[in-house]
C-alpha cells in the first residue's frame, strides 16, 4: 500500500476547533465530555455559570463554604451541659452501664434462652418458670448441665458420662436418672451455662 | 451455601418431634406449600402447591402443615448469616436461606473441609442443616450447591474447583438444564426444544447464539458455566433503592375503610423499615387489585404514585398520603384480595433537602417517631400504632398454625421439660 506523502506545512499548529473550549472548566482540572439531552442544554450551562460564579466569588472573611456533601462526623455526646461554673469532675470517668447480655451471653448466634417446666433439677437451683440461658456452641462435657432431646422433647438434665456410661441425670432423688445403652444416640441441644431465677 | 428446607428445618429445632414426620410450611394466608419436608416431597407434593388440593393427602399420610412464621425465620436466618460471616470477608446474602462466601483467599486449604467446617458449625450452633457448593462463578457454586443437596456421595459439601474437567462434564451431563440458576421453568422447555437438556449441553452452546434467541442473561449464565465470572458479589449492606409491603389478604374486602386500614398498616411496615435503614423516602406507590383467578367476579386493579412535597420517613405523612391514594382508587362493588405500597425515590436521611417553604423545622427522624420505634422496639411490635391501622383488622392474616415466636418472645420461649 502507498501512502501519499503529507505536505510538510500541514503538521503541527493551530487547528481550528481542536483543545479545552475557552472557559470551559477551572484550570487544572480535567474535563470529560457527555452527552446530555438537548432539551437539557440550557439548565447545565446555567448551573455550570451559577457554580462558576460562585467559585470565583470572594469568600468573606470567616466565612466557610457550604460544603457539597457534608461528610458525616459522629459527635461523642456528654451527658453534662457545658455549665458556665465548674465542671462536672466526673465526667472523666463516665463508662458504659453494666449490659447483663455481656454476662450472660458468650456466643450471640448460638445462644438461645428456655423456660423450665418441673421440678426435677431443683438440687441444681432450677426451678419451675426459671429461663434458662443455653449455649449451643459448647461441648457437652462430663458434669455439665444440658438441654437434650428425650422422646420428642427438649429437657434439661446433668449429663454423666463416665466409664462407657452416658446417662441424663435429675438433681432430685424422685426421678430416676435416663439411661444411654450403646448405639442408642443423645442429641443434645446445647449446654446450660446460667439459670435466670426471679427472687419474688 | 443453602439451609436444607430451610422453613421446615427451623420448626424442627424447637420441635425435635416433628423429626423424621411429614411437614410442610404455607404461604401466607394459608395459601399453598413454601416449604416440604423430603417425607413430603417424597409424595409427590409440589412447591407452591395450593393446601386444599392436598388436604386429603395430608390427611391420609399425617402430612402437619404450619403457617409460616416469619419472625421465628429471619432470627435463625440472621444468626446464620452471622455464623456464616466468620469464614470470609466477602459475603453476599442472597436470600433468607442462602448466601455466596467469597473464598478466593482460602484457596490453599481444602475447601472440602473448609465446606465441612462451615456445614458443622451452622448445624451445631443452629441446629440447622445446610449445604455447601465451591466452584469459580456464582452459577457454578449453585450448581455445585444442587449436587450436594442432590447426591449424598458428597456428604453436603460438593466442590467443582477440585474435580477434573471430565469429572465435572460428567455431573453436568446429569443434571437437568432448569436446576442452573436463572434458567426459570419458562426458558427450560424452549431451550430442551433446541436440544439444550442437560447443564453441559448449556455449557457447551454458543454463548452469542442464546444471546440473541433469549437476550444477555443467558449468555452470562452460559459464560458462567465456563468458569468466566459475569456476575459479581453483590454487597447487599447497600440500602435498597424501594420498600415494598404487599400482601394478600385474609378474607375478601368490599369496604373502603377496610382497604384504608390495611394500607395503613401496610405503610406503617414499609415505614419502619424505611427508618431502620436510614433513609428517607421522596414518592409512594398504592396499588389494590381483585383476586386475577376469580374469573367469574369482576375485575378491577389499580395503582398511582404519590411524590411527596418533601422526602419523608414520618410514618403519619406516608400514611396521610397513602389513604388518600386509598380514596381515589377505590371503586365500590369489587372483592379486594390485595394491596401494595412501594416507598421509592430513597435517599439517605441525613442529604435530606428541605422544602424552602416548609414550615417544618425539623431535621431528619422526628421525635414522635424515634419514639415509636424505641416504644415498639421495647414492648413488641404495634404496641403504639396509628389508630388508622384499625382496632380488628378483619382483613387481616389468617395463620392457623403459627408456632411461637421462639427466639424473640419471651413469653413465647420453648420449653426445657425437667420432669
Amino acid at each position: 500500500m502507498e501512502h501519499s506523502p503529507i505536505p510538510q506545512k500541514s503538521r503541527g499548529g493551530f487547528r481550528p476547533g481542536a483543545g479545552r473550549k475557552p472557559k470551559s472548566g477551572i484550570p487544572g482540572e480535567p474535563s470529560g465530555v457527555m452527552r446530555i439531552p438537548a432539551s437539557d442544554k440550557a439548565a447545565v450551562i446555567n448551573l455550570i455559570n451559577t457554580r462558576r460564579h460562585l467559585r470565583m466569588a470572594p469568600i468573606p472573611a470567616g466565612a466557610s463554604r457550604p460544603a457539597i456533601d457534608p461528610p458525616r462526623v459522629l459527635i461523642p455526646q456528654f451527658s453534662n451541659r457545658i455549665a458556665a461554673g465548674f465542671p462536672s469532675p466526673a465526667d472523666d470517668y463516665i463508662e458504659d452501664r453494666l449490659d447483663l447480655n455481656q454476662l450472660l451471653v458468650k456466643n450471640v448466634p448460638a445462644t438461645y434462652f428456655l423456660d423450665v417446666i418441673g421440678n426435677s433439677m431443683v438440687g441444681a437451683g432450677i426451678f419451675e418458670g426459671d429461663k434458662l440461658v443455653v449455649d449451643r456452641s459448647l461441648e457437652p462435657k462430663h458434669g455439665n448441665i444440658v438441654v437434650a432431646v428425650v422422646d420428642g422433647e427438649h429437657t434439661v438434665k446433668r449429663l454423666f458420662k463416665r466409664a462407657g456410661k452416658i446417662e441424663l441425670r435429675s438433681e432430685n432423688p424422685q426421678y430416676p436418672p435416663i439411661q444411654f445403652k450403646e448405639g442408642q444416640e443423645l442429641l443434645i441441644f446445647g449446654v446450660v451455662t446460667n439459670s435466670i431465677h426471679p427472687a419474688k | 451455601m443453602d439451609v436444607n428446607n430451610f422453613y421446615v428445618s427451623c420448626e424442627r429445632v424447637f420441635n425435635p418431634s416433628l423429626e423424621g414426620r411429614p411437614i410442610i410450611v404455607l404461604s401466607n394466608n394459608d395459601g399453598c406449600a413454601v416449604a416440604r419436608s423430603n417425607e413430603v416431597k417424597s409424595l409427590g407434593i409440589k412447591m407452591g402447591q395450593p393446601w386444599f388440593q392436598m388436604r386429603d393427602l395430608a390427611q391420609q399420610h399425617g402430612i402437619i402443615a404450619y403457617s409460616s412464621n416469619y419472625t421465628l425465620y429471619a432470627d435463625m436466618s440472621n444468626r446464620v448469616m452471622a455464623i456464616l460471616s466468620q469464614f470470609s470477608p466477602n459475603q453476599e446474602v442472597y436470600s433468607i436461606d442462602e448466601c455466596f462466601l467469597d473464598l478466593t483467599e482460602f484457596q490453599s486449604l481444602s475447601l472440602v473441609d473448609y465446606g465441612q467446617q462451615i456445614r458443622q458449625r451452622v448445624k451445631l450452633w443452629t441446629g440447622l442443616p445446610v449445604c455447601v457448593g465451591v466452584g469459580p462463578t456464582k452459577t457454578l457454586a449453585k450448581l455445585a450447591n444442587h449436587l450436594a443437596k442432590k447426591n449424598p456421595v458428597f456428604n453436603s459439601v460438593c466442590n467443582l474447583n477440585s474435580m477434573n474437567p471430565k469429572e465435572q462434564d460428567r455431573w453436568l451431563s446429569h443434571t437437568a438444564v432448569d436446576e442452573v440458576w436463572g434458567i426459570g421453568t419458562r426458558l427450560a422447555p424452549k431451550l430442551t426444544g433446541m436440544g439444550i437438556r442437560t447443564v453441559l449441553n448449556l455449557k457447551n452452546s454458543d454463548p452469542v447464539t442464546l444471546r440473541s434467541w433469549f437476550g444477555v442473561v443467558v449468555e452470562k449464565t452460559v459464560r458462567e458455566l465456563n468458569g468466566i465470572i459475569c456476575l459479581e458479589l453483590e454487597d447487599i449492606s447497600s440500602p435498597k433503592q424501594q420498600i415494598m409491603s404487599s400482601r394478600s389478604f385474609g378474607s375478601y374486602v368490599t369496604r373502603r375503610e377496610d382497604l384504608e386500614e390495611a394500607v395503613s398498616s401496610y405503610t406503617t411496615r414499609a415505614a419502619e423499615k424505611l427508618r431502620r435503614q436510614g433513609s428517607v423516602a421522596g414518592s409512594i406507590y398504592v396499588h389494590i387489585r381483585t383476586n386475577p383467578h376469580q374469573k367469574n367476579e369482576p375485575q378491577y386493579g389499580q395503582g398511582m404514585t404519590i411524590p411527596l412535597p418533601e422526602a419523608t420517613d414520618d410514618t403519619l405523612k406516608l400514611v396521610k398520603a397513602a389513604t388518600w391514594a386509598v380514596r381515589r382508587l377505590y371503586k365500590a362493588g369489587y372483592d379486594y384480595q390485595k394491596a401494595s405500597v412501594i416507598l421509592s425515590e430513597l435517599l439517605p436521611r441525613d442529604v435530606l433537602q428541605q422544602d424552602l417553604f416548609s414550615h417544618d423545622a425539623s431535621n431528619g427522624t422526628s421525635t414522635r417517631m424515634k419514639l415509636l420505634d424505641e416504644v415498639n422496639l421495647k414492648m413488641g411490635e404495634n404496641t403504639l400504632r396509628l389508630a388508622s391501622n384499625g382496632i380488628h383488622q378483619t382483613w387481616g392474616m389468617r395463620s392457623g398454625n403459627r408456632s411461637p415466636a421462639y427466639t424473640t418472645r419471651w413469653t413465647e420461649l420453648p420449653k426445657a421439660m425437667a420432669l
